[in-house]
C-alpha cells in the first residue's frame, strides 16, 4: 500500500484514507460569464494528463478531510512531495533527476 | 441554552420517547480482545478557526488540542483533533457541550451529532490487531499513543478512532454502520488472538 504524507496530518498516512481529485493548479476565471465557449472548454475539460510528473490535488477525505496538492510520477506511482492547498507550485522538486 | 433547557422538559414531560441506541448491548468476547457497544454519550462535531478556540475551550473546559492526531480529556468529557479546524467532542458524563458552545459569542459551529454516532469499545492486549484487521493505520503505541485520535478508515466504513488506553480503543461509527462496524470487529476478534 502507498503511504502518502499529509501535510495537515504531517504524517504518512495509508492510500486508502486519500482520493485523488483531479489536476492542481487550474486557475477560476475571475468573471467567468465572460469566457468564451473555446476558453470555457479548455478551462473545464481540457487536461494536460502527462507522462511523467503530474502535479494534482489529492484530498484525505477519511482524515483531516483537507484537500492538498501533490506531485506524483505517473510511470513509477512514487509521490515527489505534498503541500498545502493555496501554496505555489514548488520551483524546485527534491531528487529531481531532470 | 433555552433550548437545551427546553429539550429536557420536553423529555421528562412524554415518558413514552424512549431512545433506543443501535445494537445496545451487544458484547462479544474472544481470547485477547472484548468488542462491546458502549453506553450513549453526547457528541458534537465543533468547527471553528484560530480566533475562536481560547473561548471555546474555556466554555466547554477543556483545551482544544491543536497538534494532529491528539486528544484532550478532562471529567469524562472528550475533544479529538480531526482536522486543522475540526473537533470532535464526546461527553460521557451526561453534561450537553452543545448548550456550553451556545453561550461562545466568537466565530464557530457547533452541530450535535449525539445521535448519528454509536461508540464500541475494543479492550484487551489483542485490540490492536482486532482493529487492524479493517484499518490500515500503524497502531504500534510509537505511531499510536495513549490519547490519539484520527478519523479513518474500517473496512469501508469510515471511523473515528482513540486510543483511550494502552490496549483500550474506542471506534466511533455512523449508527447505520454499526452493524458492519461491529460484525466486522467481531469476527476479527476471532482471529486476533492467533
Amino acid at each position: 500500500m502507498l503511504l502518502i504524507r499529509c501535510p495537515y496530518c504531517e504524517e504518512e498516512r495509508p492510500e486508502l484514507e486519500f482520493r485523488n481529485a483531479g489536476e492542481a493548479h487550474i486557475a477560476r476565471p475571475t468573471n467567468i460569464a465572460a469566457e468564451s465557449d473555446d476558453d470555457f472548454e479548455k478551462f473545464f475539460f481540457i487536461r494536460a494528463n502527462p507522462k511523467g510528473v503530474v502535479y494534482e490535488r489529492w484530498r484525505h477525505i477519511h482524515g483531516c478531510a483537507r484537500f492538498f496538492n501533490a506531485v506524483r510520477d505517473t510511470v513509477t506511482d512514487r509521490f515527489v512531495m505534498t503541500y498545502k492547498a493555496g501554496e505555489p507550485k514548488p520551483a524546485k522538486l527534491p531528487g529531481a533527476s531532470k | 441554552m433555552a433550548k437545551a433547557a427546553a429539550k429536557t422538559k420536553a423529555a421528562a414531560a412524554s415518558t413514552s420517547v424512549e431512545r433506543r441506541p443501535a445494537l445496545a448491548g451487544r458484547t462479544l468476547s474472544a481470547p485477547g480482545v472484548k468488542v462491546e457497544m458502549l453506553p450513549p454519550a453526547e457528541r458534537i462535531s465543533l468547527r471553528a478557526p484560530q480566533a475562536s478556540l481560547a473561548a471555546l475551550s474555556k466554555a466547554l473546559g477543556l483545551t482544544l488540542p491543536t497538534k494532529p492526531k491528539t486528544s484532550a480529556t478532562k471529567d469524562g468529557r472528550t475533544a479529538l483533533w480531526l482536522g486543522p479546524d475540526e473537533w470532535m467532542i464526546i461527553d460521557e458524563a451526561g453534561k450537553d457541550p452543545l448548550a456550553d458552545c451556545a453561550k461562545v459569542t466568537m466565530l464557530h459551529s457547533a452541530v450535535g451529532i449525539s445521535h448519528r454516532n454509536v461508540a464500541i469499545s475494543v479492550v484487551g492486549p489483542a485490540a490492536a490487531a482486532a482493529v487492524n484487521s479493517g484499518c490500515p493505520q500503524d497502531l504500534s503505541l510509537e505511531a499510536f499513543p495513549l490519547g490519539a485520535a484520527s478519523r479513518t478508515i474500517l473496512g469501508k466504513s469510515e471511523i473515528v478512532l482513540l486510543r483511550s488506553a494502552a490496549d483500550t480503543f474506542r471506534v466511533e461509527c455512523w449508527r447505520s454502520f454499526s452493524d458492519y462496524v461491529f460484525t466486522l470487529l467481531s469476527e476479527a476478534a476471532g482471529d486476533a488472538a492467533n
